[in-house]
């Protein structure tokens, strides 16, 4: 595709602090080159705004790579615009052309309080994991690949659940603010391996009381999880999370 | 964990809606396969033998207990979940997702659900009531079910709004019969297939057969 470049209206979400009321501030933008990732084109925005002595857009980022999951912008009515599969950092202005105006705003949910601007606090995801999110043992130095026997259907279906980077826009898309579809990444890709199956009961038992205690929403299987998922993380889960839940509390003294 | 931590959780929560949901759904069956005895063309003679059987015996008159409790507590809890669910996003977004990723009805449940209800308030008001209360509350003399039903359904404002409790129902249940069985955990593709077939035409065949009958009383179809 031939290089060229875009002048752009952006509107965006600022916010001092998690008690001060935001406001959407408009700015204009010019020479962006259709090469640029999305936040490299604010990277030039805030540049231009330091030298002018103003406030720059705070904004989280960190591997730019699609990796990490700390961009979290939703874009135009999008967790992460408007790219299948992607992440913010992995947007690129290609996406755009000449003219056009773009709404940027935080994820929005009372479990994502916004520190400043565009970024949020996503440590309920942190404690969500503490509560159960791991394999309770000393791993040591590493055993023979093959001494324990994983079913290779198994082992993908886990894999394909630990692809979740924990970028909330899950929590972000749903009109429930739910968290079930990151929940279920989690509870899936240690209870389908050996080493996370004796701890499959009371882990999801204790990472839904957290997820409730955090602040966000019960499931309606809307989908909209699944559609903005950067790492194409399946709605799937989600019944697989609420059948290991059932399972425990059935059973669970 | 007691079984009120297990029910009062989010998926617990969810898992009560499934479960009253499906069984109005087996009333559902009942209930469509019941009425639509009104197209015998006998002058209501097996509709009356029908609406007799149970409205007479004593088992079915236990399950209408059951069937109360069902869709009260689907009710309730339904719009207690709608408004805690509504109130976990204080703040919303100034552009809306809209229908970028999940369909109008998924996120309109509770709407579906309210206008659903309106309709069974002025439904229960139309022949419940006055049949029951004619029999006492008990097993005594019943109406003519049929009768009332050519008298109900000869003002047009009662039609149309039969017609929009069986378009709300359609709705309703096009998401909520799949979703009942994910959140039972049916997270098996090949049975998930299957449940989305049978859902879909659950959803369009009993509504509509629900809504062909105030439509074959009120232009004496019937
Ligand atoms: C004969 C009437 C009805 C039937 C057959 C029915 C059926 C269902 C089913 C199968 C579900 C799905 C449960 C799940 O997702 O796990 C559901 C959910 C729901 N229903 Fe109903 N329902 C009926 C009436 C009502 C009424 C009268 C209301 C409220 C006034 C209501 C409100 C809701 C709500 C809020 C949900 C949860 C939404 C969701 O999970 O997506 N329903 N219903
Ligand atoms: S499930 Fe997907 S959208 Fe949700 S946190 Fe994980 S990667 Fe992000
Ligand atoms: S910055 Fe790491 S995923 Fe976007």
């Amino acid at each position: 595709m031939e290089q060229y470049s875009m002048n752009l209206t952006l509107k965006v979400w600022r916010q001092k602090n998690a008690n001060e009321q935001g406001r959407f501030d408009t700015y204009q933008v010019k020479d962006i080159s259709s090469e640029m990732s999305f936040l490299e084109m604010i990277d030039v925005l805030n540049e231009e705004m330091i030298r002018e002595g103003k406030d720059p857009i705070a904004f989280d980022h960190d591997c730019r790579e699609g990796i990490c999951g700390m961009c979290s912008m939703y874009i135009d009515g999008r967790p992460h615009g408007p790219w299948q599969n992607n992440t913010v950092c992995q947007l690129h202005m290609r996406a755009y052309k000449d003219g056009d105006t773009i709404v940027i705003e935080p994820w929005r949910a009372n479990a994502f309080p916004v520190i400043k601007d565009l970024m949020v606090d996503r440590s309920s995801f942190d404690r969500i994991i503490q509560a159960g999110g791991y394999i309770s043992v000393n791993t040591g130095s590493p055993v023979d690949a093959n001494a324990i026997p994983v079913n290779k259907d198994m082992a993908d279906a886990s894999f394909a659940a630990a692809a979740c980077i924990g970028c909330g826009a899950c929590v972000s898309a749903c009109k429930n603010s739910s968290a079930m579809l990151f929940l279920s990444a989690k509870v899936t890709h240690l209870a389908l391996l050996p080493q996370g199956d004796p701890e499959r009961r009371s882990r999801a038992l204790k990472m839904v009381a957290q997820m409730d205690k955090e602040g966000f929403g019960a499931c309606t299987n809307t989908g909209a999880c699944e559609a903005v998922c950067p790492k194409g993380i399946s709605i799937e889960n989600i019944a697989r999370l609420n059948r290991e839940y059932l399972a425990a509390g059935l059973v669970a003294e | 964990m007691k079984w009120s931590e297990l029910f009062t959780s989010s998926v617990g929560k969810k898992v009560i809606m499934a479960l009253t949901g499906i069984f109005l759904i087996l009333f559902l069956i009942v209930h469509v396969g019941l009425n639509a005895t009104i197209w015998a063309m006998d002058g209501g003679e097996m509709f009356n033998k029908g609406a007799h059987f149970m409205g007479s015996n004593i088992v079915p008159r236990i399950l209408e207990i059951g069937l109360f409790a069902g869709i009260i507590l689907h009710i309730v809890q339904g719009l207690m979940l709608e408004f805690q669910n509504r109130s976990k996003r204080k703040q919303g977004y100034a552009v809306a997702m809209g229908n970028k990723g999940s369909k109008w009805y998924s996120r309109s449940m509770g709407v579906l659900g309210t206008l659903i209800l309106l309709f069974l308030v002025v439904h229960i008001a139309d022949f419940w009531l006055p049949n029951r209360s004619n029999q006492g509350f008990l097993l005594g003399e019943e109406i003519n079910l049929y009768d009332k039903m050519q008298e109900v359904f000869k003002q047009e404002w009662v039609v149309a709004l039969y017609l929009l409790g069986c378009f709300s129902l359609a709705w309703h249940l096009l998401h909520g019969f799949q979703s009942a069985f994910r959140t039972f955990g049916v997270s098996n593709k090949k049975y998930l297939a299957l449940i989305n077939c049978v859902g879909i035409g659950f959803s369009i065949i009993v509504p509509l057969a629900f809504a062909m009958m105030p439509v074959s009383f009120y232009f004496g179809w019937v």
